[in-house]
């Protein structure tokens, strides 16, 4: 509530600057609102996925980026009483619709998590897992899948020995490298990454920061993210959200060079979050 | 207060807790009561476990020449310190020791056991050519070898040797094994087929009514058959009846010390030895040979003596068919409240439902099964496909299949219960993980979730086996019987039959121990089948454990 009644004072409306890129866009938001039971976790959001480049999504603590990246493969559908208005358009197609699919939606948008949460099983089921749950049994069709998505998460020097054994014994900063393959696998338009870094040490980061721009341009990649040296080094776009707003939004140099609202620039040089 | 320049000494805490604070008392009664439980369960086990090692082990016979000159001769059970009550005048002298001796010969005197007061003995001696007998009937003969018949030949005690005797009551057992093979189970293969020969005749006229000319037909069919298996009837109980006769005309005759004589047929004795000249490794040979017995055998002297083979086995059939059943009843159950049904207080009132019926006492289960498996479904069954058989129930009664469903009704709510905690136990992020890879939610279940929750869904299907394995009171309900005829599973068409009343080990401890001739006789018996028992319950336990670590390391462990 007082949260809510907080943000009535503040309702300005998004500052969007000049974007990136030029290929279009891939997945557009528009008016979007989101409640839990009672409470409104995202009020009003408008904004573009550019096709082939890298979002970034930044802003304190409980301001909705997690929030936000979930209803791209409507993984908050998990949570009871969840509410939404507007709408996500991604394709041509409206995300929110009954008839749409949403096990489909989610194999073109690929997830990495907070944590890296490997299966319990060995590292060439874990990436093969995505073809396993469409039924596909030719071996080889697995065998090159795998490869290519472990050659692509730049993993598969460290592993190409080990194909069979546990996922779990993997270190941190593999096991999410891993996660990233698996999300590949299944060959999505779309890389939705939470925090994926936050869990790691530094070399390991630098090593999925790495990943991120050599993937940009084959995936439309969003990354939720509290760094804010990590949101420059890897995205072309960056979304700054404060209490369920979407604050300001477009191209990453511009948006730590010249903020335009107050609180990004309280926020970009480290007075607040 | 007076300024007089001098500050007031500080005020210190003292550096010691009050006692209370610290808590030791507390950690001292909470650490004395697991300690009281583990010395409670550990002094129960090792009662039960010295009691039932020792119960085989060959102990010393003694001949007791009495004040009043009588002899007797007994196995020494045990001893006791007691207080003598005052007689005629005589004040008691003393706290003084009696022991309690097994007579045997039951048959000749009426008695099995005798208390006998130190002072009443005027003569003890252990002669080495007693022998103890274990038979068939009326329980162990102690005394003297008297003479061998084979029929033709008459030997006397003297040139006999032990090995001798042992090599005829071998052959003798072989005999009776024999004559047993024959009656039970080539008689008893054309009783069947008589039997199953008058059903179906039953049957067309229960079909077709007595006036059809099927009814006519059957019955031509059936006379012939019937005249058919009647003579081979007649020529089995012949051969079965010739054999007998031998039989009966090679005996064994022994003397009891006081001079009574007893004559047996040969193929009668169990198991003979001379308690007193037996070394160690003879004394090893008899109790290795008892235990086989006790394992393998089937029961006789109403339970108190032989085996407890068709206990242990259909024990075993029970506890496996009620796993069958339970398993994926309370898996399904749990998969349903837990991933699929809306949380609300319809599902609470569900769950806490579950967890009551755990608690209702299990006679009641007994009850209900007694009153809708059997009487019910059975009694249905019966009228559907066994009409010929009526009034006699097949599945109308007590069986193996509905004592399984009891004690899969009974144990439902252990199996659910774990399981649900089980699956509460798979993390969030293993879910969404699969979730996002473009799983269905009954994929993620099945690849993702159930695997992780299977050690959990182990244990409590394998506790629910435990629990099963040693209930009792319910199961005399509903299919458990003192001594069961034939086993619930044979080599007869269709194999397993599941209608089949059969025996438990729970119940013969009750059995033995409570509702026998002669308690003290079956005491060995108990304490054995207590061991077996908890061997059962405690190998299931240690079963549960292993899977659960396996499963364990191979689905959760590994992280960095």
């Amino acid at each position: 509530m007082n949260d809510n009644a907080l943000n009535h004072l503040h309702v300005e409306p998004t500052i969007h600057h000049e974007m990136k890129g030029d290929e279009g866009s891939l997945v557009t938001m528009k008016g979007f609102s989101l409640w839990y039971g009672a409470s409104q976790a995202l009020f009003d959001v408008e904004m573009e996925l550019e096709k082939g480049l890298v979002t970034a999504l930044i802003g304190p603590s409980g301001c909705g980026k997690s929030t936000l990246l979930r209803s791209y493969n409507r993984m908050n559908d998990l949570i009871d009483g969840l509410r939404v208005e507007g709408s996500i358009i991604f394709d041509g197609q409206e995300i929110f619709h009954p008839d749409v699919d949403v096990i489909g939606l989610r194999k073109r948008m690929g997830m990495v998590f907070q944590k890296p949460n490997p299966f319990p099983m060995s590292i060439a089921e874990n990436v093969a897992y995505p073809l396993k749950v469409d039924g596909v049994r030719d071996r080889k069709l697995i065998a090159d899948t795998v490869e290519r998505a472990l050659k692509s998460s730049a993993l598969w020097d460290e592993v190409k020995d080990r194909l069979n054994q546990s996922a779990l014994g993997l270190s941190g900063g593999q096991q999410q490298r891993l996660c990233i393959a698996r999300a590949i696998a299944a060959d999505p338009d779309v890389l939705l990454m939470d925090e994926p870094c936050s869990a790691l040490d530094p070399v390991a980061t630098a090593k999925i920061e790495e990943l991120i721009d050599e993937l940009s341009g084959r995936y439309t990649i969003v990354i939720v993210t509290h760094n804010m040296q990590q949101a420059a080094r890897v995205s072309h776009n960056t979304a700054f959200m404060y209490l369920g707003r979407l604050v300001e939004y477009g191209e990453t140099s511009a948006m730590f060079t010249v903020p335009r609202a107050d609180r990004t620039k309280e926020y970009v040089t480290g007075r607040f979050g | 207060m007076e300024d007089n320049g001098k500050l007031p000494p500080p005020m210190r805490r003292s550096g010691h807790a009050p006692l209370s604070a610290r808590g030791e008392p507390y950690v001292w009664l909470l650490g004395g009561a697991l300690a009281a439980g583990v010395v409670m369960i550990v002094s129960f086990l090792a009662l039960v476990t010295y009691n039932g090692v020792k119960a085989f082990w060959p102990r010393p016979v003694y001949t007791i020449t009495m004040m009043d000159d009588s002899v007797t001769a007994g196995e020494l059970v045990r001893s006791e310190t007691f207080m003598p009550v005052a007689s005629q005048g005589k004040p008691p002298a003393g706290p003084s020791i009696r022991s309690l001796y097994r007579l045997g010969n039951y048959d000749l005197t009426n008695e099995d056991f005798r208390w006998v007061s130190d002072m009443d003995i005027k003569t003890i001696a252990a002669p080495e050519d007693i022998l103890l007998v274990e038979r068939l009937e009326w329980g162990p003969f102690i005394g003297k070898l008297v003479s061998v018949d084979n029929g033709d030949s008459r030997l006397a005690p003297d040139p006999l040797t032990h090995d001798k005797l042992a090599h005829l009551v071998t052959q003798a057992q072989q005999r009776r094994h024999k004559i047993r093979k024959l009656q039970k189970v080539q008689v008893g293969y054309v009783n069947r087929q008589l039997e199953e020969a008058r059903l179906s005749l039953r049957k067309v006229a229960l079909d077709h009514g007595k006036d059809s000319q099927e009814y006519l037909a059957a019955a031509k069919e059936t006379s012939i058959t019937t005249d058919r298996l009647e003579g081979e009837y007649a020529k089995l109980a012949e051969e079965a009846n010739r054999l007998d006769l031998l039989d009966a005309a090679q005996t064994i005759t022994f003397a009891s010390v006081s001079g009574m004589e007893k004559t047996i047929r040969q193929s009668e004795v169990v198991r003979l030895y001379k308690p007193n000249a037996l070394g160690f490794f003879g004394k090893v040979g008899v109790y290795i040979s008892r235990w086989w017995e006790f394992l393998v055998a089937e029961p006789r002297e109403a339970n108190t003596e032989g085996g407890v083979m068709p206990a242990i086995f259909g024990t075993f059939v029970m506890t496996v068919m009620m796993a069958l059943l339970v398993a994926p009843f309370g898996v399904v159950a749990a998969l349903y409240l837990r991933e699929y049904a809306r949380q609300s207080w319809l599902v609470s009132l569900v769950r806490v439902s579950v967890n009551n019926m755990a608690g209702v006492p299990s006679i009641v289960y007994g009850i209900f099964g007694l009153g809708f498996f059997a009487y019910g479904m059975g009694g249905w069954i019966d009228q559907w496909l066994y009409a010929e058989r009526l009034p006699s129930p097949t599945f109308g009664s007590g069986g193996v299949l509905w004592a399984s469903l009891t004690l899969a009704l009974l144990t439902a709510p252990v199996v659910i219960v774990a399981t649900e905690e089980a699956l509460s136990a798979v993390p969030q992020s293993a879910r969404e993980g699969s979730l996002a890879c473009g799983a269905s939610k009954w994929q993620t279940i099945r690849y993702i979730v159930l695997p992780r929750a299977l050690p959990g869904i182990m244990t409590g299907l394998i506790l629910a086996m435990a629990r099963g394995a040693g209930e009792v009171a319910p199961l005399m309900l509903v299919g458990v019987v003192k001594l069961a005829p034939e086993l619930p599973v044979d080599m007869i068409f269709p194999y397993i039959h599941l209608e089949r009343s059969f025996m438990c080990l729970g119940f013969h401890i009750y059995d033995v121990g409570f509702q026998s001739r002669n308690a003290e006789a079956g005491k060995p018996m108990v304490f054995m089948t207590t061991l077996l028992l908890m061997s059962v319950v405690a190998a299931l336990n240690a079963g549960a454990i292993i899977v659960r670590n396996r499963l364990k390391k191979r689905y959760v462990a590994g992280h960095f």
